[in-house]
């Protein structure tokens, strides 16, 4: 890192303002060639923002970027990739019919009329070598898996020229294995001479791959330190601005009788393909049931077929004592499953509703907020303003449009409806994802009660440590199967990254046919 | 659209410029269709100083046509009260995202059932019974002639949009048949329509005035909407399924069962408009019987953003510009054509103007100190 050259990103007082959100608030940040710089910070932190401010997405309400020393305007992601900036953003931006050197080709619209793509592809090979990047230039995307998209946006952007790389949490959709490959790479990357800027709010990962660590919080700088000055506790201060515990299950768990049995369930995805070809799964009352896997191995549709939003094809679900496959939604409410699903904004609320209406989305034809066909309002509004209090919801305004809070209090007030209901299994599905560390701990805390007052909980996530932080169990998804399922306190990190990337330990590796097939899917 | 502000050279710029606007405003909502009539009035201007018209004369003369006396009055009102009543049910779907275009062939089937009632269900029926009894035909025939595309939606994904418009021009031509027809009047010199409906078949009228009891129920109707909206769960559900079907799904809401429901109020609506129309004005169903009140009720829908009393004031406003507009044609010798060249610049202004301003606003951004003139530029 030669600090004493000039930085190859400076950004001075920032400035950008959505609507009522100082989103950067004078925030300056320098950036050196040949080191990976993180930007650390909580949700709504203002991180991604200055970056899109760099890539030429936003344009700042104030303050100004030099690149090389020399001032620019950044009008649009191309002036910023001419100036050899480059953004790989957490949903790739491929086209899935054509093949990689294909996708390189399309951005470049500098090449004119010709598509060259054997040019391309020639240039693809060289820079996948140089970087450590593997990379086949004439694979269709729709066979990659997510992490060799990840690359594909990689090499794509060096293509171009780009010097300056930001990448918006990278490993977000990575396997463990995946994550650690990509911070290898991106320390190569930087050796060579490259910039990189990582956004992030995991501090394990940024302390592993960072030279320097910039903080933000509330549209601000904290403070920039060097990672081999850092430690945990100080970054995770500089961040929420107190010290943060994240709740552990440290009791062992004392599991009541079974109260959830699925065995043999079939659930076909939104385009018709069996997601589900045959699970087992039993959850006690009083006991977490972790589920790992990288997305899109039929996690959702096991979700949703056991929160009844999603026909079940086959196979049964009981709930104590009574069969619920096949039953109506309302059922499996009254039954007591609640659900917290992925998407929020998606599924689990109604942006345009208020908050007081949105906290009894699953309960509004029940006892005490119906009467007949006629909705209580007055009751209604009474509980919504409970649950913004328990939950310490901001804004705490009930008519507030719920599309308008942050996502760690929709998240606040999701958690808090359904379990609002008193259910025998809560089904939660992310519940901290996009969520502030502050909220996080809430959110554990509420699920580590939960358990102790005798509710099963099945815990889906990607976020290994959260599993590993709450479950008593732990099993991973991989292809609609689960696989592997263990006790937690012999559960390893190791291996259960690697039964997320399909490989059972033990077992060489042989795909079945069927499996091959039904990757060529995403 | 960015607009510069004029400044010296040495002054850095300070700039009025539109922004996306992350929070509904109130005020907006009032805003809007006060500069869209503004903006309506100023293009209407152009076209009419180009045909040598007045146009401060020309919409005088408007105004006066709707407004200006008891007789435009209560023409006013009984052309709103089919706007009224359609809107209505439109708006109940559109609520919920189901976009029923097919409120003209409900409005037929409605007056076609509460024809037939009359003529040959209960020719002799007294008033308490009949009218009764038209008013549930009109609800049946219009709430059925909705259901064939409600149901398509609800079980087979048929898009909605395209049967409900489609089914109009079978209704009408439904109605074409019988006039010319079985239910043609042998009496009638030829002309294309039925028999007078008897007496008993009049809808009760406001005084001496033309104004009958359908406006009545197209203000129950919009009440009734307005507290169902705000009191039952049915309103809840429908509300939820129109913002995010989804979660409506994840609620355990019926929604296919919903989309059938909606579309028989909306239909059922439209079918009492067509027997109010035919009990109140026309007492008998020939051809031609609707001049569009169908289709001119979306705009109606929309302008009162699908809320029921706003449906009260924005079918009178409407009914105000139909009736204003042929006075035009009639006192001031203008072509035909421009009265619907003013409705149309006026609905195209407000929904650029409350879409517009929905999701952006103006914000000033001053970079350095603007100097006096550039203010004094602002200002303006």
């Amino acid at each position: 890192m030669a600090s004493e050259a000039c930085p190859a990103v400076e950004m001075v007082t920032i400035t950008k303002r959505f609507g009522d959100v100082l989103a950067n608030d004078a925030i300056s940040f320098r950036a050196w060639a040949g080191e990976v710089h993180a930007l650390l910070g909580e949700n709504g932190a203002g991180k991604s923002t200055l970056m899109s401010i760099l890539a030429g997405l936003y344009r700042p309400d104030a303050g100004h970027i030099l690149i090389d020393g020399k001032p620019v305007t950044l009008r649009s992601p191309r002036d910023a990739i001419r100036l050899g900036i480059g953004m790989v953003y957490q949903h790739f931006m491929l086209v899935d019919a054509l093949t990689v050197a294909e996708n390189v080709v399309l951005g470049a619209r500098e090449h004119g009329l010709w598509l060259d793509t054997a040019k391309v592809s020639r240039q693809l090979r060289q820079l996948s070598e140089q970087y450590g990047l593997p990379v086949a230039p004439e694979t269709p995307v729709w066979q990659l898996s997510l992490g060799e998209r990840q690359r594909v946006e990689i090499v794509r952007l060096l293509c171009y020229g780009a010097r300056v790389l930001i990448f918006d949490e990278p490993t977000a959709v990575l396997t463990p294995q995946e994550s650690a490959q990509l911070l290898t790479t991106l320390r190569a990357m930087a050796a060579q001479g490259l910039c990189i800027i990582f956004i992030s709010h995991k501090l394990r990962e940024v302390l592993a791959v960072a030279d320097r660590i910039t903080v933000l919080r509330r549209g601000q700088v904290v403070g920039t330190v060097a990672a081999h000055e850092a430690d945990q506790r100080e970054l995770a201060r500089m961040m929420v601005g107190r010290d943060v515990v994240l709740p552990e299950r440290r009791t062992p768990a004392t599991p009541g009788p079974v109260l959830l049995t699925v065995s043999g369930l079939h659930v076909h995805d939104d385009r018709g393909r069996l997601a589900i070809p045959g699970l087992d799964l039993t959850v006690h009352a009083g006991e977490i049931v972790g589920i790992a896997g990288v997305a899109g191995n039929g996690q959702r549709e096991l979700a949703e077929a056991l929160a009844g939003v999603r026909r079940v094809a086959r196979g049964s679900i009981r709930l104590g004592d009574r069969e619920l496959a096949g039953r109506p939604p309302r059922d499996f409410i009254a039954a007591g499953i609640s659900y917290v699903p992925e998407d929020r904004l998606g599924t689990g609320l109604v942006g345009g509703l208020p908050v007081w209406e949105n906290a009894v989305l699953r309960a509004y034809q029940r006892q005490p907020y119906a009467q007949g066909p006629v909705l209580r309002r007055p009751m209604i509004r009474r509980f919504a303003e409970d649950l913004v209090q328990i939950y310490q919801i901001v804004p705490s305004r009930v008519d507030v449009p719920v599309g308008m809070l942050s996502g760690g209090n929709q998240q606040k007030l999701l958690l808090g409806r359904e379990l609002a209901q008193h259910p025998r299994l809560l089904i939660a599905m992310h519940p901290t994802r996009g969520v502030d560390i502050g909220a996080i701990e809430a959110i554990y805390q509420l699920l580590l009660e939960q358990r102790a007052a005798g509710v099963g909980i099945l815990l889906i996530s990607e976020d290994l440590d959260e599993i590993l932080a709450l479950s008593d169990r732990i099993g991973v998804m991989y292809e609609g199967r689960l696989v592997g399922m263990v006790p937690a306190e012999t559960a390893e990190r190791e291996q259960l990254g690697l039964l997320m990337a399909g490989i059972v330990p033990g077992t060489t590796v042989t795909a079945s046919p069927s499996a091959s097939t039904e990757q060529a899917g995403w | 659209m960015a607009v510069s502000a004029q400044t010296t050279p040495s002054v850095r710029r300070a700039r009025l410029r539109i922004e996306r606007r992350f929070t509904p405003s109130r005020v907006t909502q009032v805003v809007a269709p006060l500069l869209a009539l503004v903006l309506a009035l100023l293009i209407g201007s152009i076209v009419l100083l180009a045909l040598r018209a007045n146009p401060i004369t020309v919409y005088r003369a408007m105004v006066l046509g709707a407004f200006g006396s008891v007789y435009a009055l209560e023409e006013t009102l009984v052309k709103a009260t089919p706007l009224l009543l359609i809107a209505l049910g439109l708006g109940v779907a559109y609520r919920m995202r189901v976009w029923n275009i097919g409120g003209e062939g409900q409005f037929y089937l409605g007056a076609i059932a509460a024809t037939g009632t009359a003529l040959f269900i209960l020719p002799t029926a007294p008033a308490l019974i009949l009218i009764p009894a038209m008013l549930l035909a009109g609800f049946l025939g219009g709430a059925a002639w909705a259901l064939i595309p409600g149901l398509l939606r609800a079980w087979a994904g048929v898009n909605e949009i395209i049967t409900s418009l489609m089914l109009n021009y079978v209704a009408i031509l439904l109605s074409e048949y019988l006039v010319h027809g079985p239910w043609k009047n042998p009496q009638g010199y030829g002309f294309p329509g039925t028999r007078e409906l008897p007496d008993a078949a009049s809808l009760p009228r406001l005084g001496t005035t033309n104004i009958h009891l359908g406006l009545a129920f197209g203000i129950i109707a919009a009440a009734l909407l307005w507290a169902v909206f705000r009191w039952t769960r049915w309103g809840y559900e429908i509300r939820v399924i129109g913002e995010n079907v989804r979660a409506a799904h994840y609620a355990g809401m019926p929604v296919a069962r919903n989309i059938v429901l909606v579309m028989l109020v909306s239909g059922g609506l439209a079918g009492i408009a067509g027997m109010s129309e035919l009990a109140g004005v026309a007492h008998q169903l020939q051809r031609n019987f609707s001049p569009g009140y169908g289709y001119t009720a979306i705009i109606v829908a929309w302008l009162a953003q699908l809320n029921p009393w706003a449906t009260i004031v924005a079918a009178v406003l409407f009914a105000g510009l139909l009736v204003g507009g042929d006075q035009l044609q009639m006192s001031l010798g203008l072509p035909a054509a421009i009265a619907p060249m003013l409705q149309g610049t006026m609905i195209l202004c407000y929904l650029l103007c409350t879409e517009v301003l929905r999701r952006y606003r103006l914000t000033w951004t001053r970079q350095h100190t603007p100097s006096a003139s550039a203010v004094s530029a602002l200002a303006e």
